[in-house]
């Protein structure tokens, strides 16, 4: 039996927060939020503390992304310290709040862990995000989510990444999971989306109560998709859109583009192509809340990532 | 009898009170002033980039017998890619609405209600122009759908015909909004003849080239069978499919307004299927399952329809009819 090197026990994960309604129209968070609220039994576990919140009420009540700003862009050092008047953005008063309860960010106070659900009208599938490539903890649950969920996929996005990675509404704690399942309207709720979000969080917290309990994960590797470049529109000099998504890159996210294959295509009739030098694997494809971000799709490359062998600590300290 | 919209003549080859619809021949003016509108709802991009396209280049809209003007209605929503500014503008065309006095402080889409029905209506005058098209998405699955008021509008149930005929790459299924007496609010009521088109699944604020290119075929087939129409070409009875508007069902819902359930798995997509008695409908989250309870089977439409949440609506109930159809033709000089 080979066990794990004392130096990678972790702490156990104990706190733990199921966040929903960051944007206030993606509605399977927000439904499965609410219903947790009223009854947690689903997503308490043995050993840990599952606090179900709704981030940005609000946005909620109105069913749009945001009051006034991108809630999940605002968790950077430069706003989570604003000093608080009058006309303070909602979202910035909310990110306050929020670190107050989950965090304070980057502190041993904080939160172990938060799971954000998602939406996206994008064909994404069941999609986990990862903030950090070295956080071995949280490699090790994708792992042994993607297992649970096999056949069925569950591609990582990685978006670790010097100017693209963006200050979300999780990473006030310890270890973040964002939860991106598609495709799916803003402001409707399918069925079929919801259970996918569902078993994801499920098998999330199957992952930390084992972890808790003293399991031991063996070293494991995951193929994510590297967030590498944002692609806009192609716009006139009023920035107007004069282009938009082909039918052949439509509802294609996580498969391979090619130099030359079509990426966009005109009224006219005049499609644009890729002129990269090297596959990429586009995801995000014609997500509705990017078109403002003059954001159509993101670009992306596998890498293989490891983890460490992993084991709670807990043992020892008993 | 039948009622007619505004026919001409009536040729009528039989005196009996059943009414053959084969012996008529219904004679109709050419339609010659014809508009369309894209951005009626701000959010539902095919229309919207039609529209700003034709209006940069309008060749497409024009036919030997008349050019198709493109316009858009709802400006400001389109700016901020939302449905609405202060209320529905496709709710905003009843005759009340239209003739109320104008206050300061009205409400965006009234004013630009009132506007729209200065330049293509006034609503039942006999100024107003003889056809709109009004382009819509819509969340649901419904295809390239033909709204339509009712089938007593011979000439528009040719046109739909028409269409199902001539655009085959969607399903192009008609729908029959007009409930009762009801005076319609729709943006293409206030000319002579309206269709609206429906085009989905596609998300709000989002353009899929799918769903545009179903748009864009719509339009044409129905530009075309204007001109068809207005060069005099005969267009015999016939019998058609439609989809009649019954009652429209809301989600359960508790004593607060929060709805308690959505729409079950079974029923998601299934546009224009048949729910019949007993099939599911609704599914809470301990895993329910709400039936429907109905004697008879009805046809859902608009199922989980982003924009219809806040209208209580998640799906309208539709019975489907056979129609038949009298022939007809334009009268032409
Ligand atoms: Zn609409």
């Amino acid at each position: 039996m080979a066990f794990c090197h004392v130096d990678h026990e972790l702490a156990p994960v104990r706190r733990v927060a199921i966040f929903g309604g960051t944007h206030g129209n993606e509605l399977s968070g927000v439904l499965l939020v609410k219903h947790w609220l009223e009854n947690s039994a689903e997503i308490q576990r043995v050993g840990m503390v599952v606090k179900p919140f709704l981030t940005n009420p609000r946005a909620v009540q109105k069913c749009a992304r945001y009051i006034d700003c991108d809630l999940n862009r605002v968790f950077d050092t430069e706003h989570l310290s604003e000093q608080e008047t009058e006309d303070m953005l909602y979202e910035v008063k909310r990110a306050q709040k929020i670190n107050s309860i989950f965090g304070p960010k980057g502190s041993d106070d904080a939160f172990d862990l938060i799971f954000d659900l998602h939406n996206t009208t994008s064909n994404m599938g069941s999609t986990l995000i990862l903030e950090d490539l070295n956080d071995d903890f949280t490699v090790q649950m994708f792992h042994y989510i993607k297992l649970a969920l096999s056949p069925a996929s569950c591609p990582v996005l990685l978006i670790d990444h010097s100017n693209l990675k963006y200050a979300t509404t999780r990473s006030v704690a310890k270890h973040s999971v964002g939860v991106e399942v598609g495709p799916q309207s803003h402001g409707v709720v399918r069925a079929d989306i919801l259970d996918n979000m569902r078993r994801i969080i499920k098998h999330g917290l199957d992952f930390v109560e084992l972890f808790n309990s003293g399991k031991e994960f063996p070293p494991c590797s995951i193929e994510v998709y590297k967030i590498q470049e944002k692609v806009d529109y192609p716009r006139n000099e009023a920035g107007e859109i004069v282009a938009f998504v082909h039918h052949h890159l439509q509802d294609q996210d996580w498969q391979a583009l090619k130099p030359g294959d079509p990426v966009f295509l005109d009224l006219d009739g005049n499609v644009i192509v890729y002129d990269g030098d090297y596959t990429v694997y586009p995801t995000f494809v014609n997500e509705a809340a990017y078109y403002e971000k003059k954001q159509a799709f993101i670009k992306t490359v596998k890498v293989t990532l490891t983890a460490k062998c992993i084991r709670s600590s807990v043992l020892n300290q008993e | 009898m039948v009622t007619l919209r505004r026919p001409l003549m009536l040729i009528c080859l039989a005196g009996t009170e059943q009414v053959d619809q084969t012996l008529f021949l219904i004679m109709f003016k050419p339609l010659k002033r014809v508009v369309v509108t894209g951005d009626t709802h701000g959010n539902e991009m095919s229309g919207v980039y039609l529209a700003k396209h034709w209006l940069k280049n309008p060749s497409e809209l024009q036919r030997e017998t008349f050019s198709a003007t493109p316009f858009l209605g709802n400006p400001r929503a389109t700016e901020k890619i939302v449905r609405y500014v202060d209320q529905d503008l496709n709710r905003s065309f009843k005759t009340e609405i239209l003739t109320s006095s104008s206050e300061g402080d009205e409400l965006y889409e009234i004013k630009r209600a009132k506007e729209i029905n200065q330049l293509y209506g006034p609503k039942g005058s006999t100024q107003t122009y003889d056809f709109m098209i009004d382009m819509h998405n819509t969340t649901s699955n419904m295809g390239a759908c033909l709204i339509v008021d009712s089938t007593e509008n011979h000439l528009i149930m040719h046109m739909a015909n028409y269409v199902q005929k001539n655009y085959t790459l969607a399903k192009t299924p008609i729908y029959l909004y007009k409930l009762g007496d009801e005076e319609s609010y729709a943006i293409d009521s206030i000319c002579k003849y309206g269709l609206a088109l429906e085009v989905g699944p596609q998300p709000q604020g989002v353009v899929r080239a799918d769903a545009l290119k179903h748009m864009r075929g719509l339009v044409n087939s129905v530009l075309d069978f204007i001109d068809l129409f207005n060069k005099g070409t005969a267009f015999p009875a016939f019998e058609i499919e439609a989809y009649k508007l019954l009652a429209r069902e809301d989600y359960p819902r508790s004593s607060d307004g929060e709805i308690m359930a959505i729409i079950h798995p079974h029923l998601q997509d299934k546009d224009f299927d048949p729910l019949n008695p007993g099939d599911p409908m609704f599914q809470t989250l301990d895993g329910k399952d709400i039936i429907y309870e109905g004697d008879t089977p009805v046809y859902p439409t608009f199922i989980n329809e982003g924009a219809y949440y806040e209208k209580k609506i998640a799906f309208a109930k539709m019975e489907k009819l056979t129609f038949s159809i009298p022939a007809i033709q334009a009268q032409t000089e």
